[in-house]
């Protein structure tokens, strides 16, 4: 409940300013290999104020900002890694989609590991031994 | 008089639970032997008292009854008809209710139809469902009664969340349910099978109509959630790995595995431990889902009636059932016989890999969706785990899967050459090569997993029709029928998903009316906005003029809806199906003065993905109805046979 | 020894259940904090919302005295809520600069003199950048900055006349 309240908010809170500039918000790029580039990135970026979303899934306003913005520098040059680094230090881990490799996030590839691990032994030994 | 009729039947059903637990518990134990027989009737009498205050409760939202808090909440007397019914479902206590309901009908069924099995096994199963269903009654009748009055009755009610306004609605929850509940009668199959130590093919055979049953509704309910998500969302996405969607996905990824084992149980009596153990895994899930979705504890773009207190109560029922048939079978397993052993290369051994890797996939989904709150309640350190993590890891594990699926049916059970299973493949992985050549021709260079995923669908598809190879099919039993085209099912399904991934022309555009846009194959006309008023909604209306080539042009209608009750925005998307794929235009409101945002994507082939899904569970109806012809009425056939020879 | 292991299931199945329950217990509070505490003001350089001359960068923290940033906008309704706190906050001494995300001039100005104008100083950010380059991840926030350009605290959501006390010493304590 208290969710859609928030959402009646933030839907209620649209702004209606007019910028005159062409942004990218909603708009392609031209370059169809940064554009490519740039939605890879977006798809593993999480909307901070929908929480549930990817940016690329989403109507709230700063989700669509933030996929203007990540356009703009992708065309500006910027590899995606570092722009996601950037949007790591302003807003934590928490706003990628995509946990790093090692560290705290080590568990999500042990413990499956480990779960195959776990099964092959099992399964073992419920095979005959032919050579035995 | 309708709510308190509703309210005193579902007392009366909680009580029957009651005594069918206590009367096929005692009955159990030697001294009372003489009340096995009297359990199988409280069971069938708790479903009917279920369906009736079920049934009150659907009355109550039909006639839009305000002094009833549940209606007056979630309800609103302006609704269409359609949605008051579905609406009954469409929150927590008329979910709940609906779950007790299903699951008394399970009972009756079991009660009524179970005549292969033991009668202790039997009365130790329905007891076990007793239990169960106790556990949600009291949920129900002491934090969540759907029958509550209040005073003074509101005029109109205050709505239902504008997204759950749809047809989906109506037919997604109860097909869950219906699966969810499906795990809990193998569940106490299981149970019932640990507490006699009845555990052998007669045990299989009486689960596998119910694992089967479920599984078919947890592929419709994941399929139809998929189209529903696909299409209600508006951004193109048919699954988000999201913790609401692998809440529905952890189940079936159990039962599917638990579907093999028991075939593996029922057909050469081995596996025992590991497929008792595999429905206790299942049903868990199931109630794991239902804690996710109930509880809110993880952040969902699906979850709309969440409510952390009564996510405690389910948390507690969770704890008991299962913990405490974890304990059973630490405590009893190790009584029971070890089944036969097996070699590698055989159709037990194919099986075994099948559940080797859908564990695997299993824990993957597990980890991936949990992680993050262990991890917040152990450090605080916020994290996400999404799509990137789930793709990379699960999906290669489910091609490689796909590869042991084409095999696996190829093979003879008990043992079997390798070379000889290397000719039978040999034309599925030439049709594998040659998907890899055209691809390579025609397409030129792709992401390598849509690509893989074209190639082993390819093989897969091929493969799966194998086992029909130089047979009668006139006299090949239907569960072969139902494994063939649910398997074929599989390689449709991945192939939708790899040409949607691979293929998918996206177009965003800011657009003024008059304006066109080539996507895909198509050229789209923005001709037309108007305003459209709706029974309890206004839309932004976009006629749009879609031509391909030279072809008659046809119009298309996205909209963005603004509802009033409750005050929320909606894009309808506008998807037109061509036999190789789908356009998909969605409009938006604009927010500066460079044109009407409107977003398209031509999708080759994406319905591929929610067809293979009805095969595949198509398939399990036809698997479903051999397998009770032949398991549960050959008995009587047989019987009849005898008859009429003496 | 084989007995033990026939409990791992079980063990397991306790350790969902204490993820489950700690879940429950202490939920998440959900809030996405900024990773920018403890580090210097990010680059930035807007114009003025009302006043195009008059706008706000990182030049303008630095300076020696501490100060209050508050990204707010008109249209966000909770920041009217907190209005009345930012006056108090000003009152008692607090320099208090001001981020207006998505707005307008017309809008910014018929809000300021509905609820008041607590801010020395405007930014106008018309899509959210230099909002993101905070790590603010909505309206209303406030970040409490030192004398020397260094974020030190961010305060997520409207400011109650209750938090007032709270940021004023958080302030007094960075001086």
């Amino acid at each position: 409940m208290k969710r859609i309240l928030i959402a009646i908010l933030l839907g209620m809170a649209t702004p209606m300013g007019a910028f005159s500039q062409t942004n990218y918000n909603n708009v392609q790029l031209p370059d169809p290999e940064q554009e490519r580039k740039a939605v890879e990135l977006m798809e593993t970026i999480r909307c901070v104020v929908c929480q549930g979303q990817s940016i690329t899934g989403s109507n709230a306003d700063l989700a669509a900002d933030m996929r203007g913005m990540i356009r703009e520098r992708i065309a500006r040059g910027e590899k995606p890694e570092d722009i996601r680094k950037w949007l790591i230090q302003n807003y934590g881990e928490w706003v990628s989609f995509k946990p790093q490799m090692g560290g705290n996030s080590a568990p999500l590839w042990l413990l499956p590991l480990l779960a195959l691990a776990g099964g092959v032994y099992l399964a073992r030994s419920r095979f005959k031994n032919r050579r035995g | 008089m309708i709510a308190e009729a509703g309210h005193a039947a579902l007392w009366l059903a909680a009580v029957m639970a009651l005594l069918q637990f206590t009367l096929g518990a005692l009955g159990l134990s030697s001294r009372f032997k003489n009340f096995l027989p009297s359990t199988a009737p409280t069971a069938v009498v708790q479903s009917v008292l279920a369906c009736i205050s079920f049934i009150c409760l659907i009355i109550l939202f039909v006639r839009s009854d305000m002094s009833v808090l549940l209606v007056a909440t979630n309800s609103h007397s302006d609704k269409p008809m359609m949605y008051k019914i579905a609406g009954t479902w469409g929150n927590h206590e008329g979910s709940m209710l609906l779950w007790v309901t299903i699951l008394g009908i399970g009972g009756a069924t079991v009660a009524l139809f179970e005549r292969a099995l033991d009668i202790r096994t039997k009365v130790a199963t329905l007891a076990a469902q007793g239990v169960i269903a106790l556990g949600f009654y009291a949920f129900l009748l002491f934090s969540s009664n759907p029958f509550t009055r209040i005073n003074p009755a509101p005029a109109n009610g205050q709505g239902l969340n504008p997204l759950l306004q749809d047809p989906g609605l109506a037919f997604h929850p109860p097909t869950l349910y219906m699966g969810y509940v499906g795990m809990s009668v193998a569940f106490s199959f299981a149970i019932g099978a640990l507490v006699t130590r009845d555990v052998g093919p007669a045990f299989a055979r009486a689960m596998r109509p119910w694992i089967l049953g479920a599984w078919i509704f947890l592929t419709i309910g994941i399929t139809a959630g998929s189209y529903w998500a696909y299409y209600e969302l508006g951004w193109g996405g048919w699954w988000f790995w999201d913790p609401v969607e692998n809440a529905s996905l952890m189940p079936w990824l159990a039962a599917t595995a638990l579907l093999h084992s028991v075939t593996v149980l029922a057909t050469r009596d081995s596996l025992r431990a590991w497929t008792i153990m595999l429905s206790v895994v299942a049903f868990s899930m199931s109630m794991i889902g239902t804690f996710l979705v109930r509880s809110g504890i993880l952040t969902s773009v699906h979850s709309f009636a969440v409510d952390p207190t009564r996510g405690g109560f389910i948390l507690i029922l969770l704890a008991l059932y299962i913990g405490g048939a974890m304990a059973l079978f630490a405590l009893r397993i190790g009584t029971v016989r070890e089944g036969n052993r097996f070699e590698a290369v055989s159709r037990e051994g194919a099986l075994v890999f099948n559940n080797l890797l859908l564990s695997t996939i299993l824990v993957v989904v597990l980890v991936g969706t949990l992680y993050p709150l262990a991890l917040e309640a152990t450090t605080g350190t916020k994290l996400s785990v999404g799509a990137p993590y789930f793709n990379s890891v699960a999906g290669p594990m489910a091609l490689i899967l796909m590869v042991g699926m084409a095999v696996g049916p190829l093979l003879k059970w008990r043992y079997d050459k390798s070379k000889a299973v290397l000719e039978r493949m040999a034309v599925p992985i030439l049709l594998a090569a040659l998907a890899t050549l055209l691809i390579a021709i025609f397409v030129g260079p792709t992401a390598i997993l849509p690509l893989v995923g074209l190639v082993v669908a390819a093989g897969v598809a091929a493969a799966s029709i194998a086992p029909l190879w130089k047979r009668n099919l006139r006299r090949t039993p239907l569960f072969t029928w139902g494994m063939v085209i649910a398997h074929l099912g599989c390689a449709v399904s991945i192939a939708g998903m790899a040409a949607d991934s691979a293929f998918t022309k996206e177009a965003l555009v800011a657009m003024q009316i008059g304006q066109s846009q080539k996507v895909g194959p198509y050229t789209v006309t923005l001709k037309n906005i108007s305003e459209i008023p709706g029974p309890n909604w206004s839309a932004l209306d976009a006629e749009m003029v879609v031509q391909k080539g030279d072809s008659a042009p046809f119009i298309m209608h996205p909209q963005s809806r603004t509802f009033r009750d409750p005050p929320m925005e909606t894009s309808e998307s506008a998807i037109a199906t061509a036999w190789n794929g789908q356009l998909y235009l969605v409009v938006g409101i604009p927010t500066d003065n460079s044109g009407y945002p409107i977003r398209m994507w031509w999708k080759p082939f994406v319905t591929l993905i929610w067809l293979g899904g009805i095969l595949i569970a198509l398939g399990g109806l036809l698997s479903l109805i051999g397998r009770i012809d032949r398991d549960l009425f050959r008995g009587f056939r047989s019987f009849g046979r005898k008859e009429k020879l003496a | 020894m084989k007995r033990v292991w026939l409990w791992a299931p079980f063990a397991i199945f306790i350790t969902l259940i204490a993820v489950f329950a700690a879940g429950l217990i202490n939920p998440s509070d959900r809030v996405v904090a900024s990773g920018l505490v403890g580090r210097a003001v990010p680059q930035f350089a807007l114009p003025g919302a009302l006043d195009p001359a008059a706008g706000l960068s990182n030049q303008s923290f630095g300076d020696g005295k501490p100060k209050l940033l508050n990204v707010f906008a008109s249209w966000c309704i909770p920041c009217v809520a907190e209005a009345p706190a930012l006056m108090q906050l000003k009152n008692q001494g607090a320099e208090v600069v001001g981020i207006a995300v998505h707005d307008r001039p017309d809008a910014l100005q018929k809000f300021l003199s509905e609820n008041g104008n607590p801010y020395s100083a405007i930014g106008d950010d018309p899509q959210s950048r230099t909002q993101i380059a905070f790590g603010s991840a909505g309206v209303p926030e406030t970040f409490v900055v030192d004398g020397s350009g260094i974020i030190r605290h961010q305060h997520v959501g409207i400011i109650t006349p209750d938090d007032v006390p709270i940021i004023m010493a958080k302030l007094r304590a960075v001086e």
